[in-house]
């Protein structure tokens, strides 16, 4: 027992690091691929390519002093970034990267990594209530219903896969993938044909999850400064940021385990942690894609693309598994 | 229920062409300039602070006159002359002859709204408009020129 407790806390010190070095080049290639798509150079001046940037931004934020405002709530007020960061870095424990790569495989991984990314909309209430600021409440109670509303569909499409694979296991998720491009989720089966718009569901639901542009009410800069982290500065800020790009590299890790194979080859050749690599990359770069062309939503209309577009699709797709997979 | 699946559709529909536009701008090479490490050249009619102009043996062409000085609503600039004599020949005979030179030419860039009178009522063509847009400071005193100063450092 001693030993696999041991190795959850190797575990949990890799994620540490693994989460760090993602959000801090993360936000160099954001910074970059905006550049690219508005046609500018974006961060070039520090290192070769900019890559000395990150570590920059990173002593800035260190070195400078937490303020926490006067009439803040001073508990809620530090809790809420630290509560941000560390579901995203607990749900690393149980993604399996490949087939050895992993943790803690658990029975239940789905639901760990889903129970801890609700815990995500919590850190944005804490915040943003306990900053005592009204943009602050404002951005927490619209991340808040946003949060909720889109964990719905993203939750029955989850659901629906777990319906058709029988397991809550990610690393049994993926290993029923395995074998080729054709085994994937992604492609419609026999006794789900709608997955592919599965898919799509779950893809917004990330973006929306991960508070992303187009639906980052939650800190819409031209309307409410900074959003939930109007207060923040110096490391609680960082933390935020952090937490924001973990949250982004589990739900691009996610979309590759539940629908897009894994850790496995298109070619069902090879299979190894660099596919896996490869593919959150390539989700994390067409994050980055959709965040510099589309402009922010309204609040109604991203209320209404969940309520009347995404939930009765991924119902219907629901029920529609259901009854195939009794028929076949 | 078809209106509802074709609104979808089209929706779909244009976030693919937008994707699809940014995809090509991502490859397209950039169109801004690293501004300090490199600058555009300014254009023919931009207006910075006034500058003087020089003639061919590197003196000021400015006569001294004051018309700068009498036109400037302002009152920005203050110049300062001497009188020389110099020798001339005329029809074989050696003639003394008197001549204001140019001793200071200070122009108060903090009050002046670049209006261009200046430059407008000069008539030896003495002052024009320099291309200088780098111009920060703090003190106010960064902001009192000494054209005349700044003419010799650009000769040396």
């Amino acid at each position: 027992m001693s030993l696999t407790i041991l190795n959850v806390v190797i575990a949990v010190v890799i994620a540490i690091a693994f989460a760090a070095l993602n959000a801090a080049y993360l936000v160099w290639a954001e910074r970059r691929g905006a550049g690219r798509i508005q046609r500018r150079p974006g961060p070039n001046v520090n290192g070769p390519l900019g890559l000395l940037q990150p570590p920059a931004d990173g002593l800035k934020l260190m070195t400078k002093q937490l303020v926490i405002p006067g009439g803040a709530d001073k508990a809620l007020f530090v809790v809420a970034p630290v509560l941000a960061m560390v579901p995203a870095i607990m749900s690393f424990v149980t993604i399996p990267f490949s087939e050895n790569v992993v943790a803690r495989s658990m029975n239940i991984g789905v639901l760990m990594i889903f129970a801890f990314a609700s815990l995500g909309g919590m850190a944005i209430l804490f915040a943003g209530w306990g900053s005592r600021n009204k943009y602050g409440v404002m951005a927490a109670v619209r991340a808040v219903s946003q949060n909720i509303s889109y964990e719905i569909p993203m939750l029955i499409t989850v659901i629906t896969i777990v319906m058709m694979t029988g397991t809550m296991n990610l690393k049994e998720l993926v290993a029923g993938q395995s074998g080729g491009i054709w085994n994937w989720n992604l492609l419609p089966s026999l006794s789900s044909p709608l997955m592919p718009v599965a898919f799509l569901i779950f893809f917004v639901c990330t973006l929306a999850e991960t508070n992303r542009a187009p639906f980052d009410l939650g800190e819409a800069e031209s309307e409410l400064v900074a959003g939930f982290h109007t207060e923040y500065g110096s490391m609680g800020f960082g933390l935020f940021f952090m937490g924001e790009y973990a949250n982004i590299v589990i739900g691009a890790s996610l979309i590759t385990i539940l629908f897009l194979g894994g850790w496995g080859c298109p070619l069902g050749l090879f299979p190894s942690v660099w596919w896996f690599l490869l593919k959150i990359y390539l989700l994390i770069f067409s994050f980055i894609w959709i965040r510099w062309t589309f402009p922010r939503t309204t609040i109604y209309g991203l209320l209404n693309l969940s309520w009347k577009i995404l939930i009765p699709i991924s119902l219907f797709n629901l029920l529609l598994t259901a009854g195939l997979l009794k028929v076949f | 229920m078809g209106a509802y699946f074709s609104e979808i559709f089209r929706g779909l529909q244009s976030l693919a062409t937008g994707l699809g536009i940014t995809f090509k701008e991502f490859f397209k090479p950039v169109v801004t300039v690293p501004y300090p490490f490199e600058t555009i050249k300014m254009s023919e009619r931009y207006r910075g602070h006034i500058e003087l102009i020089e003639s061919e043996e590197g003196t000021p062409k400015c006569v001294a006159c004051g018309m700068c000085q009498r036109a400037c609503p302002s009152g920005c600039i203050s110049l300062a002359s001497k009188s020389v004599e110099y020798e001339v020949e005329v029809k074989g005979e050696v003639k003394t002859k008197k001549r204001k030179v140019l001793t200071k030419y200070n122009l108060n860039f903090t009050t002046c709204s670049l209006c261009g009178q200046c430059v407008e009522s000069c008539n030896f063509n003495a002052i024009t408009f320099s291309k200088e847009y780098n111009l920060a400071s703090g003190r106010k005193e960064d902001f009192h020129f000494d054209l005349l100063n700044r003419l010799e450092e650009r000769n040396s």
